[in-house]
């Protein structure tokens, strides 16, 4: 491998996994952190940590010319960017091979073609990959948006061309509806990103999310099969599967070849995300994105196929070629992962740092704990609330769930309070238990299923 | 004259305007009712607005745009 150190411009629980990666290579790892991190754990355990700002992550995280100047500095052969922050970052992956070192990820003008969306969905459908039904590109004329809302069919989104996690939609249901929102949405979407373009895509009723995981070096492609991350609560992931449940075998090979067709397409180099939405009813998926970094939910993946997707990730940025052929690649069982955050289910979620007083982890074989805690640390209230991801394996899902159930009550953090009760509550509710789920799930059991587990929380006192 | 101090409910970053080109809330010297809104809290990525909680005719801040405070720091004092 050309590369002998790394540098993790990021921070929490990825930072400690990229850390740990980087030593089972033997790397030497250069930990960055702000005023807030100096006693984060990523910073305890790199073999060098160097401050770059204040706690606020606009001054510390995503100050580029901070990062690259650490990174010089420390001699750094590689600069991984985690997720979030900057890791699809164009900018910044042209940064860091313009100061002579390696990007672990694809190139800046990969991560720009993959993260324009319009230019995506071209990729896709000329990689063959089946797109939503919707406009292509931005409609001005409500009149012809309205006829081509009629033609994919009602219900349709009408998005806000510069909106993102899921700001600037609505959903309408017939023509009148739509006459009467165009109008609205280009104003609102207008004052809200100073933007009033707009486009419309058919939408995909109790559409499941299922994403494939992708490997390239540029020359050789591979697929690490699909994880499923149906359950979100406005539209994040809380927990995700791999393999997606009752996925028919034709469809799965259909969907897994697509997304390799779509990274042999770009030439794409490094581990990467393409994400699809899936309609049970018909078969039928449907491509939504591409992310061109490592996921928050790599490691069910990691469970169930043993490829160790950061190490992967880290090799093919020293130019060594994919460790994987296609055929190496096997589901085993089943995954499952909970995210465990900073946040209080009980009082809408509201998000609440605090300092650790107890931690107490399971420690069995089919267990992975990735997080950022230790037993006294302060949670800060700068960053996002992710604590840790709780992941279990099982040979089959309903072991899987028996296993995470018995995991979830042995695990422990106390002093903050966590999303651990709304994860208990979900490994044993029956629709969860059955794979009865899909995107708009969790929000509406919300209402009801955490509220019942929460009276008898209260009973049980 | 009487001052009183408004202290952040919450740890975070304090911002002094509801989006970064909007004009702030209060300017020092601005007449403040107690339900008047002086700032937001960034914690976690989740925004909290805060109140003045007191009336009085002049608001002076001590906690500057994009701060990071603690629960209980003053942000800003009013003149009653």
């Amino acid at each position: 491998m050309t590369i002998r150190s790394v540098l993790v411009a990021n921070r929490g629980e990825i930072a400690v996994r990229i850390i740990r990666a980087a030593k089972a290579l033997g790397l030497r790892t250069i930990q960055v952190y702000s005023a807030a991190d100096a006693d984060s754990l990523a910073v305890r355990i790199a073999d060098e940590a160097v401050e770059i700002g204040p706690p606020a992550a606009k001054k510390s995280y995503l100050n580029i010319p901070a990062l690259i100047e650490a990174a010089k500095t420390a001699k750094a052969d590689a600069v991984h960017p985690g997720y979030g922050f900057l890791a699809e970052n164009a900018d910044f992956a042209d940064a860091v091979v313009a100061a002579g070192m390696r990007f672990v990820g694809p190139s800046g003008s990969a991560i720009r073609l993959l993260g324009d969306k319009v230019a995506a969905r071209e990729v896709a459908r000329k990689a063959g990959v089946p797109t939503v039904p919707g406009s292509d590109g931005r409609v001005t004329d409500a009149e012809t948006a309205a006829a081509m809302a009629g033609e994919i069919g009602f219900p349709v989104m009408i998005k806000a061309a510069a909106g993102g996690g899921g700001r600037g939609i609505r959903i309408v249901h017939d023509a009148a509806e739509f006459a009467r929102q165009f109008p609205q949405a280009s104003a609102e979407a207008a004052a809200a990103f100073g933007d009033g373009g707009l486009y419309v895509e058919k939408v995909i009723p109790k559409a499941r999310h299922i994403e494939v995981q992708i490997l390239g070096d540029g020359r050789n492609f591979v697929h690490c099969f699909e994880r499923e991350c149906s359950l979100q609560r406005r539209r994040q992931k809380v927990w995700e599967e791999a393999p997606a449940f009752d996925l028919p075998q034709d469809v799965r090979a259909r969907l897994c070849a697509s997304a390799v067709e779509l990274a042999r397409s770009v030439g794409y180099v490094g581990a990467g995300t393409v994400e699809y939405l899936y309609d049970d009813a018909t078969r039928d998926f449907y491509f939504i994105e591409v992310n061109t970094r490592i996921q928050v939910e790599h490691p069910v993946t990691e469970m169930i196929t043993g490829v160790d997707l950061v190490q992967e990730m880290l090799k093919i940025a020293g130019g060594q070629p994919l460790s994987v052929r296609q055929d190496d690649v096997a589901i085993v069982g089943h995954a499952i992962e909970c995210r465990i955050n900073a946040e209080d289910p009980y009082k809408d979620f509201q998000p609440w740092p605090g300092k650790v007083e107890k931690l107490a982890v399971p420690d069995e074989a089919h267990v992975r704990f990735d997080t950022l805690l230790f037993e006294g640390y302060q949670v800060p209230p700068f960053y996002d609330s992710l604590l840790g991801k709780l992941i279990v394996h099982g040979e089959t899902r309903d072991q899987c769930l028996a296993r995470l159930g018995q995991a979830l009550s042995r695990l422990d953090i106390q002093g903050i309070p966590t999303t651990l009760p709304l994860h208990r509550a979900l490994a044993a509710d029956p629709d969860v238990m059955a794979g009865n789920v899909h995107t708009r799930f969790l929000e509406k059991w919300l209402e009801t299923g955490l509220a019942a587990a929460g009276r008898e929380k209260e009973v049980a006192q | 004259m009487s001052k009183q101090e408004v202290r952040s409910p919450l740890p975070g970053v304090f911002y002094r305007k509801p989006a970064p080109d909007s004009p702030p809330y209060k300017n020092d010297g601005d007449a403040v009712a107690a339900d008047d809104v002086i700032g937001l809290v960034e914690v976690m990525k989740s925004f909290h607005e805060v109140k003045a909680g007191v009336a009085g005719r002049a608001i002076r801040f001590l906690a500057d745009n994009e701060d990071a405070i603690m629960a209980g720091d003053v942000i800003a004092e009013v003149e009653g």
